[in-house]
């Protein structure tokens, strides 16, 4: 679907509502952050603080259409909080850019994300090709590669304890990324490896 | 690879061979892919994105991809360089202007090209003359496969290939075809075309991708949605539709040469006359002019002048080509050498430039 403003893909899809009757708005990022900063009456104040769009209802309106009916504006700036485990981007700047911040995010934001995609492609079920090779022994495969992605959060956690001098929580998080990568890495790729 | 030696040839997409050429400029499929192990890269540190570029590089030269393959680092690259690649669709205009570690790997035919730390971790794009959809996807999935054996793939039984953006989440296909429509622009109907276009879930865009203006009566056409549907279907999605897109616009031509001829007659060889005497002109203008000169040959209007060397013209006349062909002379503007180049072309010298090898 494309922005109602340009040529780019619309990203945001916004359900208004004004004085009962509904309008729905589809933009790209660009226009979006537009079109939201007039709801919020300008540059000022980030959308994502509490109390922001309070008692306007604006941003609460401006983004029902996405994430379910009947969620306040108080609900929207919790969620807009809420991190990723694994690379902490918070659905705010999700929201903000139109990109996500890593595979976890899928998951992470599964509820917020099924009525986004829904809108976009009109199905949230993928039925194309997959990867061939199977997942390590021991890795539920309903997961996919979520078990590899979680070395995006065990970096993070390593480098937090590496500042404030924890070394002995570094090494856990170093060697628990070691036994991930080596689980994950591709037989080709290791072959490869040795002969090179 | 020198660059520089990619200026004597034209480029995969503009050869101007292959099925229905005489509308149908290329066929391209592209497959967005990224490592698991890695933040996004819109989100990526530096090192990220480092380490992203290097497990890329090295894993993809270690695997037969069918072609033997170049790789290019556009971290490093000079601006007019970055500005070549995307002038010959070798990458994207967000590739060429995006920071940090980046490169692109492409084959010598220039049909694949490989983008790294794009939007996503890995773009694969496979790109054939004229209307080949099929064997470009053949193509790409013979690579996307190869590359496969050696990484592993972001991917959710759900959700497929999970990309940083949701909107090419699943397959993370993009199926377009580059049409020069003319004969639909000047009957004014092809407003009505996209229009129709649109209903059926298909992108209309310009030269460039994304964002770009059509310049020269060329369109892009490609596939919206990428979940819920398998790549076989929509590939068929856009399949289909080229050749009712062909048809009318044979139709168009068919009934200006008919019912206007004298008219069609006049503004090609116009365009003709001012391509061939102009002393300054603007790219968008020559993209125009050329586009009718194109058409003009085509209906068997002008006589003189090839196909092949209207496509030539075509990507020689883009300003980083330009640049390059005239060799570092600074002293004149884009339009003015523009001209220069064009007038000699047409009075039959290959190349105006002083040197075509620095």
């Amino acid at each position: 679907m494309k922005c109602q403003q340009c040529d780019n893909p619309a990203v945001f899809h916004i359900t208004e509502l004004e004085a009962g009757n509904v309008r729905e708005v589809h933009l790209c990022e660009e226009h979006a952050r537009v079109y939201l900063n007039q709801s919020e009456g300008g540059d000022g104040g980030e959308p994502g603080e509490p109390g922001a769009g309070e008692g306007k209802g604006q941003k609460g309106g401006a983004l029902s259409g996405p994430l379910g009916v009947g969620q306040t504006a108080e609900d929207l700036a919790v969620l807009d909080k809420r991190c990723c485990d694994m690379c902490g981007i918070t659905f705010f700047e999700f929201r903000n850019q139109g990109r996500l911040g890593c595979p976890h995010d899928y998951l992470q934001f599964e509820k917020e994300l099924d009525p986004l995609i829904a809108n976009i492609h009109g199905a949230t079920e993928h039925t194309g090709r997959r990867p061939s090779r199977p997942v390590p022994a021991g890795v539920d495969a309903e997961s996919g590669t979520d078990g590899l992605t979680a070395i995006i959060g065990l970096r993070r956690g390593m480098k937090e304890a590496i500042s404030r001098e924890d070394y002995e929580s570094a090494k856990e998080a170093r060697d628990a990324i070691r036994g991930i990568e080596d689980a994950w890495t591709p037989p080709a790729a290791k072959a490869g490896e040795e002969n090179a | 690879m020198r660059l520089d030696t990619l200026t004597n040839s034209i480029g995969e997409w503009l050869r101007g061979t292959g099925p229905d050429s005489d509308i149908v400029m290329s066929s391209r499929v592209r497959l967005a892919r990224n490592l698991a192990q890695f933040p996004f890269v819109s989100r990526a540190t530096e090192q990220d994105r480092a380490d992203t570029e290097r497990v890329l590089r090295e894993r993809i030269a270690a695997v037969p991809v069918g072609r033997e393959l170049d790789y290019i680092d556009v971290g490093h690259l000079e601006e007019i360089d970055r500005r070549f690649l995307v002038e010959r669709q070798l990458i994207s205009r967000e590739h060429a202007d995006a920071q940090g570690a980046r490169g692109v790997a492409i084959d010598r035919l220039e049909q694949v090209s490989l983008m790294i730390n794009e939007e996503d971790h890995l773009r694969i794009q496979c790109m054939h003359s004229g209307l080949d959809l099929h064997g470009a996807w053949e193509q790409i999935k013979v690579v996307d496969d190869q590359i496969e054996r050696v990484v592993s793939y972001a991917f959710h039984p759900r959700w497929g290939y999970l990309t940083a953006c949701p909107t090419n989440v699943g397959t993370g296909i993009r199926v377009s075809v580059m049409l020069h429509l003319p004969a639909l622009v000047i009957t004014r109907q092809i407003d009505k075309v996209f229009r129709s276009l649109h209903k059926i879930s298909l992108a209309v865009r310009g030269l460039y991708g994304e964002g770009s203006q059509a310049m020269g009566d060329f369109y892009q056409i490609s596939n919206q949605t990428t979940l819920g549907r398998t790549e076989d279907e929509l590939v068929q999605q856009v399949a289909d539709v080229v050749p009712v897109l062909i048809d009318y616009e044979r139709r168009a031509r068919d009934f200006l040469v008919r019912e206007t001829q004298q008219n069609v007659h006049d503004q090609v060889s116009r365009a003709y006359g001012i391509l061939r005497t102009a002393q300054t002109i603007s790219n968008e203008e020559t993209m125009q002019l050329l586009s009718r000169v194109r058409m003009g040959v085509l209906l068997g209007l002008i006589g003189d002048v090839k196909l092949s060397d209207i496509n030539s013209l075509l990507i020689r006349t883009q300003p980083a080509h330009l640049q390059k062909l005239r060799g570092g002379d600074e002293d004149s503007s884009d339009d003015i050498e523009r001209a220069r180049y064009l007038r000699h072309h047409f009075e039959g010298g290959d190349s105006p430039s002083r040197s075509t090898a620095n």
